[in-house]
């Protein structure tokens, strides 16, 4: 780790003006991403601004038909919800299978779609569910959000403030983890609201997440599991590394797909 | 043995573990030494290139940095290899030299180019990052296939990627079996390589006394003693009275820190140089690319059988990957402690085997928990499966007609073996009895009702521990003894310390060791220390690996211990005025036979240190004797592994539903011990099954790297496991042992890919390779619908 200067504002203003003040300066959310790139020496920013202090960024309120989560609020936190495991419970348990204890105990929502790894849990949620993304500036949909590898349209200077996700009819997350990494190696979420349906994929696009139209298509008029079985994701647009071949991938698409529609009921 | 239970046979509680689990072990890594640098090693990022020019004065001059060191630098002898293989042509094998500090060339990725000291670790990686190095990148060699007949050569001196080509067996018989045969089965195996990943990674501190020109090197070590012969003599002629090596806590080897390593070398020799001691800690990322490697073979085998299928003759050819360099013992793994397996518990009167190892421009490897056994286990029990199948003989029914018989020990085979004792059949039936494999059809049936496939696989398997005699593996071509060493001290209070020339880095040593001291001296646990891994302390040691603590160490132990107890018996004699054959020692009492007489051994003790009524006249005071013990012949343990899967066809996930061992052992000394450590093995074989393998890219990158992409197996992977023992005892060491530490990774693979090839059978899969990861698996179900559908 290179050094770097540190602070821990206790507003979002200061950590902007922190940020604004610094040579190269990065937010730390929970740090399960940039505190190992540190560690391996692979960024070296010169000033490090800790969310961790600012409180207005923590915590869970179900409004109507709203979850509004916090940007610094914990994986762990929001598993064990019960506020959230009532209004949506596929993105409660989507929260607990994130990493292990320890991850899901530092790791926060707001730096994990932030970061927009793509192996990343939140965004498939974030992409099905319909979120809204609230930062210091605005209010982004998710999908004008998302917008590549590690890219979202976010500002260098910008903070999450939170992420409100409406309620659904049904919905499930299902993931087939990287073996090794435990990461999604693909990873699906669908959704039924709104008389429509929506279908979320992380893990398995070489633009990260993304929605298959043809499957909200199909459980739009038929929430099945049978509706998306003999429905493909191009293996073309698909990532290929050692533990999953594109075709791999497309097929887990759906075999996860289809566990997603039959878990949601 | 002693109220309370601590001797031969009691599962006693670890009495290290205390300190491990509380966190006050004394790893080398917690050790600190006044005035202590840091060293920070720089690792080549290429596979193979030219070193041109490395500039370090840049980095000589950054902050805290005390020294910088390359190859021009540090001329120092080559780490040693130790064991010498001959070709079958009768020449020596190649043994190209392996400096610590690359010499104008480096050969596989995190090949050593320069080393950093500094006043701090962090400091020394910054200064690093300031060396320039001007590489001419070198096509790389990774492939073993490609190494044979290539250009690009890993050692270009001597003008080959082969190290050696060696044979075992009559070729010319095994062929004239083969012409005769009803049936022949043949396969292709690759074993995959793996990474050891011992929880700890290896470190090292090397210091210099400037008053008494002393070296101390505290490392990681296995077998310090070993280490201190090696660096000593071969690398930096450092004579032994002036070279102290220490090995403290070590946190797992599974064969890792056997070898010899650089790190070792360096910091020990730059401690000298900078006067000051230096610490170098390896970080996970680069445990990855600096540990020795395990397995890695490539082999065709052959089966010829008659039409019964009793075995009539095997036929292997292996390629066998070295890596960048022979690291300590890599040219023995698979020959002397692989081909000469190949018999397994079988009657196959003819086998031949010829062994190719290679250069490679990838990390150097070698011995790995089993070592050349589970690559020779997985072959024949492959085998024997296929052969089963092709035969139409149950997987059982093909073993059984194959067992060396139990009445036909000692056994000679015709791979250079003779085993002692075992008895197959028993932990065959033992195992059956243990996996209800009555029960299997219907569960075979539960899970097709849930479209998932089930399988059954069997492993039924032989391995040699404790490697020895010393006079026959010298002639083999080892450059060592294979014996032990034991000094067990009794001090005048009765209480008692063994030294031990064994280390212990997991295996509960200082648990086992002491119930031998229990039961034969009649002492609680708590009056005995065993102490190991200092060469100042301990006398001699071969070390520990290839299971070889017990019945080598602890063989060495009881040696020693019979010594004390004929000297104090002869002292007890003289204080209670009888003959020395009438003393009789059980429980810790000497007792004059047939009379009420008794002395304790405390009392016994006492008298030996102050001798006052004493038979000086024939006896030396004092009660400290030391034994080495080099043992007749290997120790064979054996038995049967079971395993049952059930496969998600949709992913391709295998589940290892149920998971059982019944091993033959030979004499259990702690059995919550030996299940611990079978228990770690089985871990460890599931591992190499189903989730680690390691992958290098055309350019010799390692991608497998980093646990993103290397899958160590974890609680999840793994059921619960059914482990038990059932043993004849070794004939020819006086506890009856044969050694446990790697009988689980040795026999397990074979028996999981075997299952996963019963589950898949039906679909027209025929094969599988390890590891039998999701992708592998499905790909495999998804190839051959079409084909069976077809059908």
């Amino acid at each position: 780790m290179y050094a770097f200067d540190y602070h821990k504002p206790s507003s979002v203003a200061d950590a902007i003006a922190a940020l604004k003040g610094a040579e190269d300066g990065k937010f730390v959310a929970g740090g399960m991403t940039l505190i190992p790139t540190l560690k391996q020496r692979l960024a070296q920013p010169s000033d490090l601004i800790d969310l961790g202090g600012v409180k207005e960024l923590v915590g869970i309120t179900v409004s109507g038909n709203t979850v509004t989560i916090g940007a610094m609020t914990t994986h762990a936190a929001v598993a064990k919800s019960a506020e959230v495991a009532k209004a949506i419970p596929a993105l409660a348990a989507l929260a607990g299978g994130i990493g292990d204890p320890q991850v899901r105990n530092r790791g926060t929502i707001g730096g994990s779609i932030a970061n927009n790894d793509p192996a990343a849990d939140y965004p498939a949620a974030c992409l099905a569910l319909g979120a809204t993304i609230k930062t210091d500036k605005r209010e982004v949909k998710a999908d004008d959000f998302f917008t590549g590898l590690f890219e979202t349209g976010l500002a260098e200077d910008e903070v999450i403030v939170s992420v409100s996700f409406p309620t659904a009819e049904k919905a499930a997350y299902m993931k087939f983890d990287n073996p090794a990494s435990r990461y999604a190696l693909v990873g699906v979420f669908v959704a039924k609201a709104g008389g429509g349906a929506k279908v979320a994929v992380t893990g398995a696009g070489q633009n990260g997440v993304f929605r298959v139209p043809e499957m909200e298509k199909a459980l739009s008029t038929n929430w099945s599991a049978d509706a998306v079985a003999g429905l493909k994701v191009d293996a073309g647009t698909l990532n290929a590394d050692i533990h999953a071949s594109a075709d791999y991938r497309a097929h887990l698409i759906t075999v996860m797909a289809k566990r997603a529609v039959a878990a949601a009921g | 043995m002693p109220d309370g239970g601590t001797g031969i046979g009691a599962a006693v509680k670890r009495v290290e573990d205390k300190r491990f689990l509380t966190g006050r072990g004394n790893y080398t890594d917690d050790i600190n030494r006044p005035g202590q640098t840091y060293a920070y090693i720089l690792r080549s990022p290429h596979a193979h290139a030219k070193i041109n020019r490395i500039d370090t004065s840049a980095a000589a001059s950054a902050p805290g940095v005390a020294a910088v060191f390359t190859g021009a630098d540090m001329q120092v002898g080559s780490l040693p290899c130790g064991w010498q293989i001959h070709s079958k042509d009768g020449s020596p094998m190649h043994e190209p030299g392996h400096p610590p500090l690359a010499q104008g060339k480096v050969r596989c990725v995190g090949d050593q180019v320069a080393v950093v000291i500094a006043d701090t670790y962090a400091q020394a990686k910054d200064a690093a990052e300031k060396i320039v190095v001007d590489y001419s990148p070198l096509p790389a060699v990774i492939d073993m296939n490609k190494a044979l007949g290539g250009k690009t050569l890993v050692h270009d001196e001597i003008g080959t990627n082969l190290c050696y080509d060696w044979e075992i067996g009559d070729a010319a018989q095994t062929d004239a079996a083969f012409a005769k045969a009803a049936h022949v089965t043949k396969i292709d195996i690759v074993n995959n390589r793996l990474v050891p990943n011992a929880m700890e990674p290896r470190a090292a501190i090397g210091e210099f006394d400037q008053a008494t020109g002393e070296y101390t090197l505290y490392t990681t070590s296995q077998n310090p003693h070993v280490i201190r012969l090696l660096m000593g003599a071969f690398v930096l002629s450092i004579p032994e009275h002036k070279l102290r090596v220490v090995a403290p806590d070590v946190g797992g080897g599974f064969g890792s820190k056997i070898y010899h390593y650089a790190e070792e070398a360096i910091v020990t020799w730059a401690s000298s140089r900078v006067r000051r001691p230096i610490k170098w800690t390896a970080d996970r990322s680069e445990a990855f690319i600096s540990d020795a490697h395990g397995r890695d073979h490539i082999t065709h085998a052959e089966l010829a059988m008659d039409s019964e299928g009793k075995f009539l003759a095997l036929k292997v050819d292996t390629k066998a990957n070295m890596g960048a360099y022979l690291s300590t013992f890599a040219t023995c793994v698979p020959t002397y402690l692989y081909a000469t397996l190949l018999a397994g518990v079988y009657t196959t009167p003819l086998i031949y085997c010829n062994v190719k190892a290679i250069f490679t421009n990838t990390v150097p490897v070698d011995a790995y928990r089993g070592a050349g056994r589970p690559e020779a286990t997985y072959l024949i029990e492959r085998l024997v499966d296929r052969a089963a199948r092709e035969m139409g003989i149950s997987q059982v029914d093909i073993r059984r007609r194959n067992f060396i018989p139990p009445d036909a020990f000692p056994y000679q085979t015709p791979v250079a073996l003779q085993y002692d004792s075992g008895n197959y059949i028993a932990t065959l039936d033992a195992a059956q009895k243990a996996a209800d494999v009555d029960g299997f059809e219907a569960r075979r049936k539960a899970s097709a009702a849930k479209g998932k496939h089930r399988g059954l696989g069997y492993s039924t398997y032989l391995e040699a521990c404790g490697i020895a005699p010393s006079a026959v593996v010298g002639s083999l071509g080892a450059r060592a003894g294979l014996y032990e060493s034991a000094e067990v001290r009794v001090h005048p209070t009765g209480s008692v310390t063994v030294f031990t020339g064994s280390h212990s880095h997991g295996q509960g040593h200082e648990t086992t060791f002491a119930q031998l001291v229990s039961e034969k001296l009649g002492l609680p646990m708590e009056n005995i220390e065993i102490s190991h891994g200092d060469t100042n302390k301990v006398q001699f040691g071969m070390g520990t690996y290839g299971s070889r603590s017990l019945a080598v160490g602890g063989e060495a132990i009881v040696k020693a211990l019979d010594k004390v107890i004929a000297k104090a018996k002869k002292i007890a004699a003289h204080i209670m005025e009888a003959s020395d054959s009438d003393i009789e020692f059980k429980d810790g009492v000497f007792t004059v036979a047939g009379t009420d007489k008794t002395l304790p051994f405390g009392q016994v003790a006492l008298t030996a240190y102050v001798p006052h009524n004493f038979p000086h006249q024939e006896l030396e005071p004092g009660l400290d004797e030391k034994a080495f013990y080099d043992p007749l012949n290997f120790t064979f343990p054996g038995g049967c592994h079971i395993c049952e899967v059930e496969i998600d066809p949709d992913t391709g996930v295998v589940k290892v539903e149920r998971m059982t061992a019944v091993d033959d052992v030979g004499r259990v000394i702690n059995p919550m011990i030996v299940a611990g450590q079978i228990h770690g093995g089985l871990a460890q074989g599931i591992g190499q099954a189903l989730l680690e393998g390691c992958v290098y890219d055309d350019d010799g990158q390692l991608v497998t790297g980093s646990y993103m992409d290397y899958t160590m197996p974890r609680a999840d992977n793994l059921p619960s496991f059914s482990v038990g023992t059932e043993s004849t005892l070794c004939q020819h060491n006086s506890l009856g042992v044969k050694g446990c530490g790697e009988v689980g990774a040795i026999g397990s693979p074979p028996a999981v890919i075997n299952a996963v090839v019963d589950a898949l059978w039906h679909l027209g899969i025929r094969d599988m390779t390890m590891p039998a990861s999701p992708q592998v698996v499905w790909a495999a179900i998804n190839s051959a619908r079409p084909a069976a559908a077809a059908e």
